[in-house]
């Protein structure tokens, strides 16, 4: 049988689209609040240091950063093909190497708290 | 076969704006820019906080800036039209059969929504908007 990487290229994509559309409304909310002169209790300092001290919270933001990432890589790569650019492979590799090194930043910032 | 097949001719740039359906198509497409772009807010918030309480305090000053709530604003568009092209083909993505029988598609659609306006009010309820 002929190995492909596309289920799992896809099943992030998938899974990405899933989690990015329960979220990413909400949290925009959330942090379009400063901008209208409200803080909302989870954005001050201590208590997203707190939060994000927590591994269950490390695990949730990291969840989200990178399939939000992936997401959108996978879609850009499919997008540019739409829009002309024809020169898969190269795209393939900047839009992952990018998704990926975002992913390997969230990581490690949370680990450093 | 004799003579040359007919191929329909589509332009390699612009084939999307012929057609409504193409423009939505590709309207739902480009909404990874912005859904990527935020996901890069929120690793530089990552960063910040990272970086100490001064660092911090500066990101969120700059989060209550016009640009910022502009940008926000567009992403929140976005980002609503990701999330309803989403769950409207959900019943095409993954079809539940019940006995002999699909579920209809509204049923799946909306429970997507339903879960959406339970996860959006808890996620703000829990980050203490309200």
């Amino acid at each position: 049988m002929a190995k492909s990487n596309k289920p799992i290229v896809w099943g992030l994509f998938a899974a990405g689209g899933t989690v990015t559309a329960f979220v990413i409304p909400a949290l925009v909310l959330l942090t379009l609040l400063p901008a209208l002169g409200v803080v909302p209790e989870l954005l001050a300092y201590d208590n997203l240091r707190a939060f994000a001290g927590h591994w269950l919270g490390k695990l949730v933001l990291f969840a989200i950063i990178f399939l939000s990432l992936w997401h959108a890589a996978h879609r850009l790569r499919v997008t540019l093909h739409d829009f002309g650019v024809r020169a898969d492979l190269l795209v393939a590799i900047a839009v992952y190497l990018a998704a990926a090194t975002g992913s390997l930043a969230a990581a490690y910032y949370l680990l450093r708290l | 076969m004799t003579g040359k097949p007919y191929i329909r001719d589509v332009p390699r740039f612009g084939w999307f704006l012929r057609q409504p359906r193409y423009m939505r198509y590709m309207a739902r497409e480009v909404t990874c820019l912005f859904i990527g772009a935020y996901a890069v807010v929120l690793l530089v918030a990552l960063q910040r906080l990272a970086e100490g309480r001064q660092a911090y305090e500066a990101f969120l000053q700059a989060l209550a800036s016009p640009v910022s709530m502009v940008f926000h604003l567009v992403v929140l568009v976005f980002a609503l039209y990701h999330t309803t092209s989403w769950f409207n083909v959900t019943p095409k993505a993954m079809p539940i059969q019940a006995g002999e029988d699909f579920l209809p598609g509204a049923i799946i659609v909306g429970a997507h929504y339903a879960a959406w306006l339970i996860v959006s009010v808890a996620l703000l309820f829990l980050a203490g908007v309200f």
